[in-house]
């Protein structure tokens, strides 16, 4: 029986070196998850429809599910705990606990990473902008109106903080 | 079954690949529809590649550029860039508008314009507007000279192109539309973003005085491959263009589409549909050119 070839694997998660070996159908979803722990990256359709497993990779938000781990070589991951923690939260997560913008919780993680991505290039975006930019993340609770409202809170907050 | 996985750093070093592994590699860029199809078919034996090409390090092959009356395009660009480059907004917007209706935000960040066409989905959004600019595919394989496909000619049926599995898309490119071209994009979907075409159109035409002199129609997702309509056009072609004349150039489109049924939509609601946005893209594009 033939045993799957692994390669090695170096990638920053949150700025922090990683090493691991993959294999080539490997998903950086899973690798994240599985063999670096980190469940903030959640699986909901495993094809790009959701958003669910977005992180930023090298700066752009990308679906997690649809990029090889190893095509994630030497660059870097940030993940949601990577925008925040729950000590040192971002005023994304603030915003999104202040106005309610969580039900479930499943599409969260992916939705301010979406909208970390956008504020990274548009401080100051329109309503319109901030649609599309969450138009990859689906959230079944349908709370979108409250998630608008929380991330167009924290492009307030963060232009004052500048 | 035991998969190999290269990411090769320059061209040369990818097209020898594929040579050489011929019809047992497939080339990975964004992955975006690669990725479903793998997972879809994890479990069947034999349907897997056995190597997979990675080409996202080919960083020479994202670009979008004027080169004298030639946009160029590489195969790597991410259809996000396609969206907001000055170049496409200036010349070809209805390229933009099309990048900016293909999947979501996430998707569009990863997927790239060779895939996008490598791919041939029969709704391939890219595809329509770059079948009415008159868009042409340069590939490549190792130790051979380019060659250059007309886009028209580069769809075969689903998913299935002229392609050679051991050819590269490396670059598209059409000609800088002339002084009196107009144009215009509609996509119907069933939602706004993240929705697979129900019908595309792509409409270019070159208006000098009351004349249409050149006419340029493609449709996405209402025949087996993304297709141009070509009766369509020459009722256009050399006349005034008139109310009259664009219902009857509506009117031939319905004959010119061969849709099918699925989830999205019936047969005959594309058909009637692509003669119906047919008729809103030419009045736009009429429009555009007035403003």
């Amino acid at each position: 029986m033939k045993t799957l070839k692994t390669y090695p694997l170096e990638l920053s998660v949150n700025g922090e070196w990683k090493k691991t070996e993959v294999s080539p159908e490997e998903t950086l979803l899973h690798v994240l998850r599985e063999k670096l722990g980190h469940n903030e990256v959640k699986e909901g359709c495993g094809k790009g429809d959701c958003g669910a497993c977005a992180v930023l990779l090298d700066g752009k938000a990308v679906n997690a599910c649809l990029t090889l781990a190893l095509q994630a070589h030497r660059q870097k991951v940030v993940t949601l705990k990577g925008i925040g923690t729950q000590e040192k939260p971002h005023p994304l997560q603030e915003s999104f606990v202040r106005r309610g913008a969580i039900q479930c919780g499943f599409c969260t993680a992916g939705m301010i990473v979406s909208a970390k991505a956008l504020l990274d290039e548009k401080p100051d975006p329109t309503r319109d902008e901030i649609r599309r930019s969450i138009s990859g993340n689906l959230c079944r609770c349908t709370g979108y109106k409250k998630i608008i409202e929380a991330i167009e809170e924290a492009a307030r907050k963060l232009k004052r903080s500048r | 079954m035991t998969m190999e996985y290269f990411s090769p750093g320059n061209l040369s070093e990818a097209l020898s690949l594929l040579g050489k592994w011929n019809g047992r590699a497939t080339l990975v860029a964004g992955g975006t529809s690669l990725l479903p199809d793998m997972r879809a078919n994890l479990l069947k034996p034999g349907v897997l590649p056995e190597l997979l090409i990675d080409i996202t390090r080919l960083k020479d092959l994202s670009y979008i550029k004027r080169d004298g009356k030639v946009i160029r395009i590489g195969a790597l660009t991410p259809i996000s860039e396609m969206a907001s480059s000055r170049v496409i907004l200036k010349y070809a917007p209805i390229l933009a508008d099309a990048a900016l209706r293909l999947g979501n935000h996430l998707v569009r960040n990863r997927a790239t314009m060779g895939g996008n066409l490598a791919d041939a989905s029969p709704a391939a959004d890219t595809a329509v507007p770059l079948l009415a600019l008159g868009a042409e595919i340069v590939m490549e394989k190792a130790g051979r000279k380019r060659r250059q496909i007309p886009i028209d000619r580069f769809f075969l049926g689903p998913n299935k192109t002229v392609r050679k599995s051991d050819e590269m898309i490396k670059e598209i490119l059409f000609p800088k539309p002339g002084p009196h071209a107009r144009m215009a994009y509609l996509k119907l979907g069933l939602r706004n973003a993240a929705a697979i075409s129900v019908v595309s159109v792509a409409v270019v035409v070159e208006i000098e005085g009351d004349r249409c002199e050149k006419a340029r129609i493609a449709f996405g997702a209402v025949a087996p491959k993304p297709i141009r309509a070509y009766g369509s056009e020459e009722i256009l072609t050399g006349q005034e263009i008139t109310e009259p004349l664009i219902e009857a150039c509506c009117e031939r489109a319905r004959s010119e589409v061969n849709p099918i049924t699925d989830i999205r939509a019936t047969a005959e609601y594309r058909r009637s549909m692509a003669s119906v946005l047919l008729k809103r893209a030419i009045q736009k594009a009429i429009r555009a050119g007035r403003e």
